[in-house]
């Protein structure tokens, strides 16, 4: 990996950390209660940010974060409080180390004046919470209150505990034991040396060039442990020795553990790391237990209960590095989990699957023809393990809703702030799963549908307060899967859309002639024309008036609808429909004439025969009675143009948009199909009802029909012919434009 | 038609060294001669496979497949303003590739024949008329003298510039657009 893609790789992880710590606070706020997992979460991302920055040498991101990371520290200890007003800090300085982050591809991570501004201001705001006492000095408490129950041996004040017993032999070996207790003084101090002299025999057993004595030091030294054994170098063969660390050491150790690297899940390893065990005390631990093993094949004892045992180290150093253990195994087990892939990796993977498809539809072509039993057979196999493989390719490409809905709590929180609205977010549905390409291109519209929501939506307190309402608002955004789309529902309790106001608008605007009937529903989706806002003053985050038709045209362009439901009092639901996925539907292939056109199947209902009856009645009225109820028809043969004249037969396929049931008037049903979607490309851009085309087994292009598109074109098409008539009879009030007249 | 083809690719590979612009297609339409600059030219294929696109104008033919990727077709003849193109034995498609805003595009054009690549110096090519083509003016990069006969060299990012294509389709479309949008 060379080090563009590292930092590249960097600048992602450092956006999804930042995300992580802007959740915790957001949720810490909003349940005004926190617990030791969120902060140890939170300084884990800032630690993370910064080491890495240093890594790269960003160090306007190391020195930033570093302050972020103390006051974390400290929060952490419980010396500091996390309230309301150190969230909000955090949370600037999230959103100014994600500005840090995102200045690192242009530059090395430097801001502009102001920005850097900024940042400083934070700082120095950071650093009042902190008080005047640098953040190095503070020894976690509760680690100390933890090591004063020891196991592993007699502790005294903050001294490191030696214990020597010389070898028989070191005397004979030119070894004098006083000189290195007086060596041991050149790198610290001696509080108290006892001697142990149990092991003394009878004086007349007494060998005089033995050494029968042993030492329990007490020594007071900054130096780590790696040193204090070196002292013993010469003899350490030759001797037993345990050095325990103190306490204050101990609790460094324990943080030591906490940060250690995560490159071994060995526990001597990290212990070794972290400054607690020497490389000979591991050796000499994993001696005893294969000596352990050796004498006694059925126990193992771990490595972890070796150590203690022996008094090398303390029981609660272990279990810390034996935790650690545990989550350093995890996270390896969650890495294995995920694969980064490459997006372009994907979707050329996909297209791939695509022209597979189309080649497989075009093989059991061929082998229907041909008749041969056993080759149709292979087809058919071939084409089911198709088409579990374009599931699948897809599927790679689903991602849950969740992420792009947890953004907004922060947008919710900015805004209401800003609004002087106490109005509090509510997801569901946030496992809701749709294609990647579409989930990012949500994100805009949905902004402002959630502003809007908040800006217009819901009222201010007082108002609510008046018609009975909790002071606090709610916007709710939920997700759900629906005959092949998805939906997305923002909804507020607010006041409402104001019919009477929309109208009024939409006359004075003349996007409506007055005296036009509109349904309410009509009414309510004025609002996404262009230019159309009925809010009184312009505010900072809305009102203008664009928004709501970009909102649509967005939604539009990803193959979408959008719609609001309003009931006066009680608040809007604004629905938004979007297909899954862009790639790949399974169609139904219908003939009309020479044409072939395809209909998405999770749209089709049924399909039936136009009943001679009705066929001939359709030159005036385009619906039948099917089973009691109206259905609406469109014949497509006369929506197309297609001059090719009907068969003897004709039929329809009964689909379903939205709540809405309506007939395709077909000559041939060809059955169902799996399609890959090809744009039609930027010529075809304004074709209404067309929404793309596939390419057929045979090679030949067949055009998918753009149901709702349709089906909106049929209602105009009454409405205008109504309009003919009304203006035929000198009702018109207004004059009827050319375009229409014109044909 | 391969050996046609052969020779149009290694033409281009000899303009790439040579000279701007100085070799051209020549193709018949109409009983007329028209050019463009091999640059351009993707391929030429028969003419079949077309499926109609329905509510589009008269010079839109409908879109093929061209080795999985959807290609629109435009008759020229209709395009001018004439009559459609009759389909014969000889009817080609030439695919092109055209430039916009929004990156490169193959479309695909209708024309009664190809005949062959020629070689036309920038001396030999006089601009274009004010009238009397019966053409748009902006249609025509210039005429091109062959054999003491002249051959309309046509802008190709004029004639198929994909905006001008989706505008004129979207008035077509207009005209359909039902809604009675009183007062504008």
């Amino acid at each position: 990996m060379n080090m563009e893609q590292a930092l590249q790789t960097y600048i992602e992880e450092s956006r999804g950390l930042l995300e992580e710590m802007e959740g915790i606070l957001l949720r810490i706020e909003n349940e005004a209660r926190h617990d030791a997992d969120d902060i140890n979460a939170m300084f884990r991302s800032a630690h993370t940010i910064k080491g890495s920055a240093g890594l790269f040498g960003l160090d306007a991101i190391v020195s930033f974060t570093h302050v972020v990371e103390n006051a974390l520290d400290k929060v952490r200890d419980g010396a500091l409080e996390i309230s309301g007003g150190l969230v909000e800090l955090l949370l600037k300085c999230c959103d100014h180390i994600g500005l840090l982050i995102a200045a690192v591809p242009n530059g090395n991570g430097e801001l502009d004046a102001a920005q850097a501004a900024d940042g400083d201001a934070l700082l120095a705001m950071l650093r009042r919470m902190l008080g005047a006492e640098p953040a190095e000095a503070a020894v976690p408490a509760m680690h100390e209150a933890g090591v004063a129950c020891s196991g592993g041996g007699p502790l005294d004040g903050d001294c490191w505990h030696i214990s020597l017993a010389f070898g028989r032999d070191v005397l004979k070996n030119g070894m004098d034991p006083i000189s290195f207790i007086r060596y041991l003084s050149t790198i610290g101090d001696i509080v108290s040396v006892v001697t142990d002299d149990s092991a003394l025999p009878e004086l007349g057993a007494m060998d005089p060039e033995s050494c029968y004595l042993a030492f329990s030091i007490e020594f007071k030294s900054e130096a780590d442990k790696k040193t204090i054994e070196d002292a013993f170098e010469f003899v350490r063969d030759d001797c037993k020795l345990r050095i325990l660390p103190p306490p204050s050491h101990l609790s460094a150790f324990v943080e030591r553990l906490e940060h250690a690297s995560g490159n071994t899940d060995m526990l001597g390893q990290l212990l070794i790391e972290a400054g607690i065990l020497t490389d000979h005390e591991l050796e000499e631990a994993l001696a005893a237990q294969a000596r352990a093993v050796a004498a006694d094949c059925s126990s193992r004892p771990s490595i972890g209960e070796m150590l203690v045992k022996e008094g090398v180290v303390q029981k609660e150093v272990v279990d810390v590095a034996l935790e650690k253990q545990r989550q350093i195994r995890e996270h390896k087990a969650q890495e294995a989990k995920f694969i980064r892939v490459n997006a372009e990796k994907l979707d050329e993977l996909i297209n791939l699957v695509g022209e597979l498809v189309i080649a497989g539809a075009s093989a059991s072509l061929r082998a229907r023809r041909s008749g041969d039993v056993a080759l149709l057979e292979s087809t058919s196999a071939v084409s089911s393990l198709v088409e579990e493989i374009r599931d699948g390719a897809l599927k790679l490409r689903m991602v849950e809703i969740g992420e792009t809905f947890s953004r907004f709590q922060r947008v919710v929180r900015d805004v209401s702030k800003e609004l002087g609205k106490d109005i509090g977010l509510e997801i569901s549905g946030a496992e809701t799963e749709l294609d990647k390409t579409v989930v990012e291109k949500i994100g805009d519209p949905l902004m402002h549908l959630v502003r809007n929501a908040m800006d217009h939506g819901i009222e201010p307190a007082g108002a609510r307060a008046a018609s009975g309402k909790p002071a606090r608002g709610t916007l709710r955004l939920n997700a759900y899967h629906d005959s092949g789309s998805i939906v997305i529902e923002v909804a507020d309790d607010g006041g409402g859309l104001n019919k009477e106001k929309i109208l009024h608008k939409a006359i004075e605007h003349g996007v409506v002639a007055p005296g036009q009937a509109l349904t309410d529903q009509e009414i309510y989706n004025l609002i996404f024309e262009a230019g159309f806002s009925t809010a009184d003053k312009v505010t900072n985050l809305s009102g203008r008036g664009v928004g709501m038709d970009v909102v649509k045209r967005n939604i539009q362009a990803l193959r979408g609808t959008v719609d609001i439901d309003s009931e006066p009092g009680r608040g809007a639901t604004v629905r938004i429909r979007l297909p899954l996925t862009l790639a790949i539907i399974d169609g139904f292939l219908v003939g009309v004439g020479e044409s072939a056109f395809v209909v998405p199947l999770d749209m089709v209902l049924e399909c039936v025969e136009l009943p001679e009856a009705d066929r001939r009645l359709a030159e005036t009225r385009n619906y039948i009675n099917l089973r009691g109820e109206v259905l609406p028809f469109v014949r497509l043969r006369d929506e197309f143009e297609i001059k090719a004249p009907p068969g003897k037969r004709e039929n329809i396929v009964v689909v379903q948009y939205g709540g809405q049931k309506a007939g395709f008037v077909v000559d041939e049903l060809l059955g169902e199909f799996q399609t890959v979607i090809k744009p039609l490309g930027s010529v075809f851009r304004h074709l209404k009802s067309i929404s793309g085309s596939t390419i057929l087994g045979t090679g030949e292009v067949a055009l998918i029909l753009d149901v709702p598109a349709l089906l909106q074109l049929g209602v105009a098409r009454d409405g205008q012919m109504l309009a003919h008539e009304r203006d035929r009879a000198g009702f018109g009030a207004y004059e009827v434009s050319a375009d229409l007249t014109g044909e | 038609m391969g050996a046609l083809v052969k020779g149009t690719q290694s033409a281009a590979l000899n303009e790439q060294e040579g000279e701007e612009h100085n070799q051209y297609l020549t193709f018949s339409l109409g009983g007329e001669m028209f050019a463009i600059g091999i640059l351009v030219i993707k391929e030429i294929i028969e003419y079949g496979g077309l499926t109609e696109v329905p509510m589009m104008p008269e010079f839109i033919r409908g879109v093929i497949n061209l080795r999985g990727a959807v290609v629109p077709v435009v008759d020229l003849s209709a395009r001018f303003g004439r009559k459609r193109t009759e389909v014969t034995r000889r009817t080609c498609i030439v695919i092109i590739e055209v430039e916009s805003d929004d990156g490169k595009h193959d479309v695909g054009v209708v024309v009664d024949s190809v005949s062959e690549v020629l070689e036309i110096a920038a001396g030999e090519i006089e601009p274009s008329p004010s009238f009397g083509t019966r053409i748009r003016a902006d249609f025509i990069q210039g005429m091109g003298k062959v054999n003491g006969k002249f051959v309309i060299i046509l802008s190709v990012n004029n004639v198929l510039s994909l905006d001008d294509l989706a505008m004129l389709e979207h008035a077509a479309g207009t005209e359909r657009q039902p809604l009675p949008h009183a007062g504008d």
